[in-house]
């Protein structure tokens, strides 16, 4: 007879997915609702500095395109929630936990918008980087995770598309919409580079996480891929590479770079970017406008069943 | 009437209905991120995609009609306030979302019962765009018709937020029915909509969704017009500043 610790590590081991009611080791579900609220908050979170340019899209087609994408990473926010939830926690008390700044959300949205160019940059990099790691985790081990990173992955890569097309229209532009283009390259670069997290050797949850194959590759080698694929793309677009330092390395197969500011980093996810109390701020004031909606809505719920049962009981 | 020249007056009217279609849905594209819940945020980022896409429709075809290489662009970015001919309701702030919810259902129960005359005119375009409004239409009524009754008949607090957005925005839905000369022209043609006929209809409805959600419907004793002839609240103005910013700022690019 196996134990439920050993059957649970011969599912990991044969790829087999561990679904909501199978057993699995206390730690492998705190682990997973950490990682997976934490996306879900991202995805929202997200909404705000792309938020910001909805009103001011430079044309129709534009505006459309921007207001659906900012749509669908609230839908993502959902599935992510929902998929949370199967773990055996409710979408309130996560929400509480981001608010009370207890779980994060991805440091990337600590950064503002400034330009119109930062819109197409964080199409680009920043669901380009977030593409990287999700096709990754297409392949984890829980399965309502695994389910739900398959259906957002489609979606990301229109988003990636779309940013990278608005860079193309401003790249080839008139010289300040070009120049509008490289300043959006070199503020949202390295903090792209930064959403895989430290390197392996310091990366606090990888180990663990690598063992029951939540994570299924390592973030050094998921930024790797980030990095070889956003060279061609910046080179087309006609713009310098913020990274002066990167080289082709022939032997590796794969482009060295520049060391990334750990400093940075560090500073903007303990409370120093340019928005991190923005962005909660924004997050609880239209959660905190929106409580007479949700009480009206549960009142007049109430209200209903109440006649309902009157209506059955005098039938 | 001799003088009506048809093509340039159709050529307005998809302009004046373009600028209702963008000037709303820009302000429901305010509350995206800032949704009482995730799920109408998503909600109502949708019903603000249905406008924008209906303001897409309306302008290129303006600007067909136009012919000089305009496009739908052109229309939505480059006009001042002055030259914005969209009914004052649209233009009016997002407000909390009473204000909101009370405005659409206002707005999509005229477009129910406008919609399928629209649908009906000798313009084959415009009758193509209004047949397929009229589906956004119908699930946005659905949607503003059970936000009415949740908010009207919820707690004490929400009913007062619905009575007093309905009495703020009362006054800016006779300009729904009014009409100048040339939208009556274009009525008579066969083209335009006869919209003083469809308010007894209106009214109704609206009254019978509001006594459901143990609303009052406010005294008809007040009434702002002007959006046709260009006449503005100061909301406006504001409002294309943000939209119109880039265009501003560095004229002749393109985007
Ligand atoms: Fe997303
Ligand atoms: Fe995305």
């Amino acid at each position: 007879m196996m134990t439920p610790e050993q059957n649970f590590m011969r599912k990991i081991e044969a790829e087999e997915k561990i679904e909501p009611k199978d057993w699995m080791p206390e730690a492998y579900r705190q682990n997973l609702i950490r990682q997976i609220s934490q996306h879900a908050h991202s995805e929202v979170i997200g909404m705000q500095p792309e938020g910001n340019w909805i009103t001011r899209a430079p044309s129709l087609r534009r505006k459309a395109v921007l207001l659906s994408k900012v749509q669908d990473e609230g839908g993502h926010g959902l599935y992510l929630y929902s998929a949370t939830e199967t773990l055996g926690v409710k979408r309130a008390d996560l929400i509480a936990a981001m608010q009370s700044g207890e779980a994060k959300y991805a440091s990337i949205f600590n950064y503002p918008t400034q330009t119109w160019a930062d819109i197409g940059a964080i199409g680009w990099l920043v669901d380009g980087a977030a593409i990287v790691n999700q096709i990754s985790l297409q392949r984890t081990s829980y399965g309502p995770y695994s389910r739900a990173m398959i259906r957002i992955c489609k979606e990301e890569s229109f988003h990636q598309r779309q940013g990278y097309e608005l860079m193309i229209a401003l790249a080839h532009g008139s010289p300040a919409q070009k120049a509008m283009a490289q300043d959006a390259l070199n503020r949202f670069y390295w903090p792209a580079l930064m959403m895989f997290g430290p390197h392996d050797a310091e990366s606090a949850h990888s180990a663990k996480s690598m063992t029951w194959k939540i994570k299924r590759e390592t973030n050094d080698d998921l930024r790797q891929k980030f990095i070889d694929q956003t060279v061609p793309q910046i080179e087309f677009l006609g713009l310098v590479h913020p990274d002066q330092d990167l080289k082709w390395n022939a032997e590796r197969g794969h482009y060295d770079s520049g060391e990334i500011d750990w400093k940075e980093f560090y500073n903007v996810i303990n409370g120093n970017g340019h928005c991190n109390r923005q962005r909660v701020e924004h997050h609880i004031r239209a959660h905190e406008e929106g409580a007479w909606v949700r009480d009206a809505m549960t009142a007049y719920n109430a209200k209903q069943r109440a006649k309902t049962t009157e209506q059955r009981q005098a039938a | 009437m001799s003088d009506f020249n048809l093509k340039a007056a159709t050529q307005e009217y998809a302009t004046r209905l373009g600028d209702d279609a963008v000037v709303l849905g820009h302000r429901l594209s305010e509350w995206t991120s800032n949704g009482p819940f995730l799920e109408e945020d998503i909600a109502l980022s949708n019903v603000a995609l249905d406008y924008i896409g209906r303001a897409r429709m309306y302008y290129t075809y303006a600007a067909e009609l136009a012919g000089n290489g305009k496009t739908e662009d052109d229309f939505a970015y480059t006009r001042d306030m002055r030259e914005y001919r969209n009914l004052l309701i649209h233009e009016l702030p997002r407000g909390d979302f009473a204000y909101t919810m009370v405005r659409q259902l206002l707005v999509d129960v005229f477009n129910t019962y406008y919609l399928p005359e629209l649908a009906k005119s000798a313009d084959s375009t415009l009758a193509g765009i209004a047949q397929k409004a009229i589906k956004e239409t119908r699930y946005h009524l659905r949607r503003s018709h059970e936000w009415t009754l949740r908010l009207g008949d919820g707690t004490e607090a929400s009913h007062q937020r619905m009575q007093r957005a309905l009495e703020s925005l009362w006054g800016y839905t006779h300009e729904l029915f009014d009409a100048d000369p040339l939208e009556l022209q274009l009525a008579d043609a066969g083209i335009g909509v006869h919209n003083a006929a469809l308010r007894p209809t209106w009214l109704a409805q609206v009254s019978a969704i509001l006594t459901e959600a143990t609303l009052t419907v406010p005294k008809d004793d007040w009434a702002v017009r002007g959006g046709r002839v260009g006449y503005h609240t100061e909301n406006l103005g504001h409002l294309l500043n943000d939209m119109q910013f880039l265009h501003r700022a560095y004229p002749g690019c393109q985007w």
